[in-house]
C-alpha cells in the first residue's frame, strides 16, 4: 500500500535535488561584479517606463472569471468521460464492454443535462453584456 | 392558556416522537435511490425549484434592468417559492421515504424545507420593497434568495457529506453575493468581503475535515459512516478525533457559534436588510439542518470526543452573545448578536441528543424564524433610503406614530425573549428546549444538562436587557425633534413588507396560542436517529472515560 508512493517519493526528490543542483552550481560558479546599470530592472532591452502598478480595467477580470467559470466547468466532462461506458450500461461491465440490451441513455443524460445548466449560465452572461469588449 | 396544557402538548409530542414500528410510513411508496429515476423523483421539489430559478435567471438578463422588471421578477420568484413549498407538502403528506443512498426522504427534510422557504418567501416580499426604495435595479437580487434556498433545501436533503458541501457552496455563494448586492454602500462591500473571505476559510475546515473522515471510514455516506465507526470502534481515533472537530468547526462557522462569530456583527449591518434577516432566519436554519443530520446520523458514536466542546460551545454562545448585545446601540448589529445567541439556545437540542432534543431544535427554528423575519421586516417598513436611521434612538415613540408596527416590533422581540403570550411561540420554544436539556441522555443513560438549563434560563434574563430597552424606547419615550425612523407616519415601504410583518406575527401569536399542532408537527418530524442509536447501548457496554 505505502510502496505504491514510493514513485511520488522519487519525483519529489528528484525535482528538489534538480532544483538546488541548478541554484547551487551557478552560485558556485558565478563571478560577480555588479554595476549599477546591471542593477536596473529589464525590460525588453529598453529602460523601464513608469510604475508597474497600474489600474486594469475591469473588464480584464471580467474575462478571466469567465474563462476560469467556464474552463473549469469543462473539465468535469473528463471524470465523465472515463466513467461513460458504466453509467451507459444499466448493468456492471464485463470484460470492459456493455453486455447486449443493456444500454440506457443515462450517460449522455446527465451530461446533457450539465452542458445545459452550463449553456443556461453562458446564455445569461452573453445577454448580460459581459461578452462585449466595449 | 394555562401551562398544564402546554405541558400535556408538549408530553403527547414526546410521546409521538417515539418511532413506532408499523407506523403508516411502511406502506407508503419508498424510492430505491440507486435507481436513477427514483432518485430524480426524491429530488422532485428541489428539481422544480432549481429549474424553475435558472428560467427566472435568463429571464432576469433577458430585459434591462428597471423598477418594473425587478418587481416582475420578484413576484414571478415569490410565486415559485409557494409552487416549491406545495410540491414540498405534497411529498410530505404523501409520507414517501427511500431506501439507503445519498440524500434523506423523510419528514426532517420537508419540515426543514418549509422552514427555509417561509423565510425566502418573505425575503423576496421585503426585497421587492426594499429594492425599490434602495434604487437596486438588478431583478437578480430575487434569483440568487432562490438559488440560496435551492442549497438550503439540498442540506436538508443531504445524507451524503459530499451532497451536504455542495449544499453549503450553492448556498454561501450565493448569499455571499447578496451580501454585497448594494454596490454603492461601502458597509454592504466590506461585509461581503469580510464573509466572503471568513466563509471560504470556514468551507476549507469543513473540507478538511470530510476528508479526514473518508480517510478513517472510507465513505462520505453518513450512514455508511456511522455503521462503520461503530462497527470497528473507530471512535476516539486520531483521524476521526480531528475530522469531526474540523467539521465542528465549519459548521460553527456557518451558524455563527462563539468563538467563531466573528464575521456576523460586520456583514448584518453591512448587508441590505432583507438579506440580513435572510441570513439571519434561513441560512443559520439550513446550516443547522445539516449539523443536526451529520451528528446525530454520523457521529453519535464519537459523543464522547464532541459532548463537551459542544457544550462549551453552546455555553460561550448563550452568554456572549446576549452580554455583548447589551451595548449595541444599532439596531441590526444588535439583532446580529441576538441571533447569535440564539444559535446558542439551538445548539443545546444538538447536545441533549435525544429525538426530543431534535423536536425542540426544530420548533426552535420555526419560531426563531418567524419572529427574526418579523423583526426585520419591521426594520425595512421603517427604513429611509439610504438606510441611515438604524440607531436603537430612532425608533422612540414609535408607538405614537405608528402603533401596529409599534406592536408587531414588541410580538417579536417578546418571542425571541421567551415571554409567553405576548411573545406567541418563543415562550413554548424556550420551554421545549429547557425540557429537551433536562431530559437529555448520554449513551443510554439520563444525564440532564441542568447547567445548560439554567444557562438558557440565566441568558434569557440577560437578553431581557436589550430585548425589554427596545420595547421601552418604543412605548415610553417621545419622538425624538429630528424624528428619527418613527418621525415619519407615512408608509415608507409598500403593500408587500405589511404583508410579511402582518402574516410573520399573526403566525407568531397564533401558533403561541394553539401551539398543539406545531409540536406534533415538528415532534414527527425529528429525524430518525438511525437504527444503530449509540443512546440505547447497555451502559455496560460503555468504555469508561
Amino acid at each position: 500500500m505505502a510502496s505504491s508512493y514510493v514513485p511520488v517519493l522519487l519525483l519529489i526528490a528528484f525535482v528538489v535535488a534538480n532544483a538546488a543542483l541548478i541554484i547551487g552550481l551557478s552560485h558556485l560558479t558565478v563571478r560577480q561584479r555588479p554595476t549599477p546599470e546591471k542593477q536596473t530592472p529589464y525590460e525588453s532591452g529598453i529602460p523601464p517606463l513608469g510604475d508597474a502598478r497600474e489600474r486594469f480595467s475591469v473588464k480584464f477580470y471580467m474575462v478571466a472569471m469567465l474563462f476560469i467559470v467556464f474552463d473549469i466547468e469543462t473539465v468535469f466532462m473528463i471524470p465523465w468521460g472515463v466513467g461513460y461506458r458504466q453509467l451507459s450500461c444499466g448493468v456492471p461491465l464485463a470484460g470492459g464492454s456493455c453486455p447486449a440490451g443493456h444500454l440506457v441513455w443515462f450517460g449522455l443524460g446527465e451530461m446533457l443535462v450539465f452542458m445545459a445548466i452550463l449553456l443556461a449560465g453562458f446564455v445569461y452572461v452573453w445577454k448580460k453584456g459581459a461578452l462585449q469588449w466595449d | 392558556m394555562s401551562g398544564g396544557s402546554v405541558h400535556q402538548a408538549l408530553s403527547v409530542a414526546v410521546s409521538q416522537a417515539v418511532p413506532l414500528p408499523g407506523s403508516p410510513a411502511a406502506v407508503a411508496p419508498t424510492f430505491d435511490l440507486h435507481i436513477p429515476s427514483q432518485l430524480t423523483l426524491a429530488l422532485g421539489p428541489d428539481i422544480v425549484l432549481f429549474v424553475g430559478t435558472t428560467v427566472l435567471m435568463l429571464w432576469a438578463a433577458w430585459r434591462p434592468d428597471s423598477r418594473e422588471h425587478q418587481s416582475n421578477v420578484g413576484r414571478a420568484s415569490l410565486a415559485l417559492v409557494f409552487v416549491t413549498m406545495a410540491a414540498v407538502v405534497g411529498y410530505d403528506l404523501a409520507h414517501v421515504t427511500a431506501g439507503p443512498g445519498v440524500i434523506a426522504v423523510d419528514a426532517f427534510r420537508w419540515a426543514s424545507d418549509l422552514i427555509f422557504l417561509a423565510a425566502s418567501a418573505g425575503t423576496i416580499a421585503l426585497s421587492i420593497d426594499y429594492n425599490a426604495r434602495e434604487g437596486i435595479l438588478a431583478a437578480e437580487s430575487h434569483v440568487m434568495v432562490l438559488f440560496a434556498t435551492s442549497g438550503m433545501m439540498l442540506l436538508a436533503a443531504g445524507r451524503d457529506l459530499m451532497i451536504i458541501f455542495l449544499g453549503i457552496e450553492l448556498m454561501s455563494v450565493a448569499v455571499y453575493i447578496l451580501a454585497g448586492f448594494n454596490r454603492r454602500s461601502a458597509r454592504s462591500a466590506e461585509g461581503a468581503l469580510k464573509y466572503f473571505l471568513l466563509g471560504a476559510f470556514s468551507t476549507g475546515f469543513l473540507l478538511y475535515g470530510i476528508a479526514l473522515i473518508y480517510g478513517a471510514t472510507g465513505s462520505t455516506n453518513l450512514t455508511v459512516i456511522g455503521d462503520r465507526i461503530h462497527l470497528y470502534s473507530l471512535a476516539g481515533t486520531p483521524l476521526v478525533t480531528v475530522g469531526v472537530a474540523l467539521i465542528l468547526v465549519g459548521f460553527a462557522f456557518k451558524i455563527a457559534a462563539v468563538p467563531f462569530h466573528m464575521w456576523a456583527p460586520d456583514v448584518y449591518e453591512g448587508a441590505p436588510t432583507p438579506i440580513t434577516g435572510f441570513m439571519a432566519a434561513a441560512v443559520k436554519a439550513a446550516a443547522f439542518a445539516a449539523f443536526l443530520r451529520v451528528w446525530l446520523e454520523a457521529f453519535g458514536d464519537v459523543v464522547y470526543q464532541w459532548h463537551d466542546a459542544m457544550w462549551f460551545l453552546a455555553i460561550l454562545t448563550m452568554l456572549a452573545g446576549n452580554v455583548v448585545a447589551l451595548v449595541q446601540r444599532n439596531i441590526k448589529r444588535m439583532l446580529a448578536y441576538s441571533s447569535i445567541a440564539q444559535a446558542g439556545y439551538v445548539l443545546v437540542g444538538v447536545v441533549a441528543g435525544t429525538t426530543l432534543g431534535a423536536s425542540a431544535f426544530l420548533f426552535f427554528l420555526a419560531a426563531y424564524t418567524l419572529a427574526t423575519l418579523g423583526a426585520f421586516a419591521v426594520i425595512v417598513a421603517l427604513g429611509d433610503a439610504g438606510e441611515t436611521q438604524l440607531d436603537i434612538g430612532d425608533y422612540a415613540g414609535l408607538w405614537t406614530t405608528r402603533p401596529w408596527l409599534a406592536a408587531a416590533m414588541t410580538a417579536c422581540m417578546l418571542s425571541l425573549l421567551g415571554f409567553p403570550i405576548f411573545g406567541g411561540i418563543g415562550f413554548l420554544a424556550k420551554w421545549y428546549m429547557l425540557q429537551a436539556a433536562l431530559e437529555a441522555s448520554y449513551f443510554g443513560d439520563a444525564k440532564p444538562q441542568v447547567e445548560l438549563a439554567v444557562m438558557i434560563v440565566v441568558t434569557s434574563v440577560i437578553s431581557a436587557g436589550y430585548y425589554l430597552r427596545l420595547v421601552t424606547i418604543m412605548f415610553m419615550r417621545p419622538v425624538r425633534a429630528d424624528g428619527g425612523a418613527a418621525g415619519n407616519a407615512a408608509p415608507r415601504a409598500g403593500h408587500l413588507t405589511q404583508w410579511v410583518v402582518g402574516v410573520s406575527v399573526a403566525l407568531l401569536l397564533a401558533l403561541g396560542l394553539a401551539p398543539a399542532y406545531l409540536v406534533s408537527w415538528t415532534a414527527k418530524s425529528a429525524p430518525v436517529i438511525a437504527n444503530r442509536p449509540t443512546y440505547l447501548l447497555p451502559s455496560s457496554a460503555i468504555p469508561p472515560r
